[in-house]
């Protein structure tokens, strides 16, 4: 194997002066601003969709199905290209023109990727409420709470709980998924792990580091879930999958 | 911009019909080895054998931590260096090709998870019915256990397959020509974007749509028989 491992290339100075480990510091800034923010709203509007989605209200419910149905049968990267290539084509001139020209395209990208990331949380939502027997609906009903105060006081603290461990595996695809808005121009650690190939052909080694990289952040985001699953436990309840 | 142009799409029709050809012919090359693979790797998950079952679950932890953009790109660059070794010389394999060898690996860890799960459906009582009668250990699994697992688990197999059918979208990465790929050359020359990325995510979504729709029917029939 004619291979040339050259390991010290990290500290190396590229084109713009800064040293290849730090390309890869500030990729992986980018890969957690994108993903945490785009968590943030997956877990805001999958939430909200999810409820809807449980409602006696038929429209509420087609609504919140519609977009499930949407968002979940379209792959991402075709998503983000919608927003970035398409959607400002259908917006009235000043405004498509500033989304192409003035607006940082990490914004539409973490848009994106937490409306796709919306659907999957809905779903579990939706199947976290339904898990939970009809009569607490009912007993809360009963004991004088509106249907909103049932969803925040009984339903939901519960539901939470149920579908933590699948939360678990969104939040770490969403991580993953990041990565897929290098095609949009987000400077994230896959793009700088693309360019550092480019510039320097040494895949084997930074392979290696970028998998490493990958790795223990899925393993981070894998243990502060857990942590949040021991925290939130009811006493004497069993919530699936808790460690 | 204009209207939406139809013409653009018909007159590219034959490009963006290869390109979903290539697209399907990944999915099912994949979801055939994928499954293959990912069973033996869920019994090496489930051996007794301490080494097989630690390879299996490193195998899967790996694969499904890393995102599959960084996986093609690396196994495009990694696997001429890697046959490089037995034939002394680098030889690029193409996008094209690679692709193919990548998503069987990468879902093999899907699958193999899923596989885990649907033996591990099975009671434990079953095995050693299968071991009284004299079977031995290919046997019982492939007489008892395995099919048994497979129809359980084939309404999320297929959904797994309608995931794996999207994500071949990210090839996009190494330049290989898929049905987005193909839509995303196409705007590249004609500048058509509005018309290629729509007819991409409106194909995509009748598709998936549909086999999710016939996944359900599945899930519901296999419900009745069991």
């Amino acid at each position: 194997m004619n291979y040339h491992w050259n390991w010290t290339f990290f500290f190396d100075v590229t084109d713009d002066g800064e040293r290849y480990y730090q390309w890869i510091l500030s990729g992986l800034g980018w890969t957690v601003t994108v993903a945490l923010f785009s968590l943030a709203i997956a877990l805001l509007l999958g939430s909200a969709l999810g409820v809807i989605r449980t409602t006696p209200k038929k429209w509420l419910v087609w609504i919140g199905d519609t977009y499930v149905e949407l968002f979940r049968n379209i792959p991402l990267i075709v998503q983000l290209f919608l927003w970035f290539n398409v959607f400002p084509e259908l917006l009235p001139k000043a405004a498509g023109d500033f989304m192409k020209q003035d607006l940082p395209d990490v914004i539409p990208a973490i848009l994106g990727l937490g409306l796709y990331t919306a659907a999957r949380i809905a779903e579990q939502v939706k199947s976290g409420i339904l898990s939970l027997p009809r009569g607490q609906t009912n007993a809360g009903l009963a004991m004088g709470l509106t249907l909103p105060q049932v969803y925040q006081y009984v339903l939901l603290p519960m539901a939470y709980r149920i579908i933590l461990p699948t939360l678990t595996s969104e939040s770490m695809n969403i991580f993953k998924n990041s990565s897929v808005t290098y095609a949009v121009g987000v400077l994230e650690l896959y793009f700088q792990y693309k360019q550092i190939i480019e510039k320097t052909n040494q895949v084997l080694e930074i392979t290696i580091v970028v998998t490493a990289i990958y790795f223990i952040l899925a393993f981070s985001v894998n243990r502060i879930m857990a942590l949040i699953e021991s925290r939130t436990r009811v006493p004497g309840y069993i919530t699936g999958g808790a460690k | 911009m204009g209207g939406f142009d139809f013409t653009v799409i018909t007159a590219n029709w034959e490009f963006l019909a290869k390109g979903l050809r290539y697209t399907v012919q990944v999915t099912l090359f994949a979801m055939v080895g994928g499954i293959f693979l990912g069973t033996l790797i869920a019994m090496m998950r489930l051996s007794s054998f301490k080494a097989l079952s630690l390879f299996a679950a490193g195998y899967v932890n790996l694969f499904r931590s890393i995102p599959l953009v960084q996986v093609i790109l690396a196994f495009y660059l990694i696997i001429p260096i890697a046959l490089s070794i037995f034939t002394g010389q680098m030889k690029p394999i193409g996008a094209d090709n690679s692709a193919y060898f990548t998503f069987t690996i990468f879902e093999a860890a899907y699958y193999g998870e899923i596989m885990r799960a649907g033996i591990q459906s099975i009671p434990k009582g079953q095995v050693g019915a299968g071991y009284a009668l004299g079977l031995n250990y290919g046997q019982v699994m492939r007489y008892v256990v395995l099919p048994q697992a497979f129809r359980n688990m084939l309404p999320i197999l297929l959904t797994q397959t309608i995931i794996l059918f999207q994500d071949i979208s990210l090839v996009y990465a190494i330049g290989a020509t898929d049905f987005f790929g193909a839509a995303d050359k196409i705007n590249q020359r004609d500048l058509r974007p509005v018309e290629m990325y729509t007819t991409v995510a409106v194909v995509y979504f009748v598709i998936c749509f549909s086999l999710s729709r016939v996944v359900k029917q599945l899930q519901k029939k296999i419900a009745i028989i069991r």
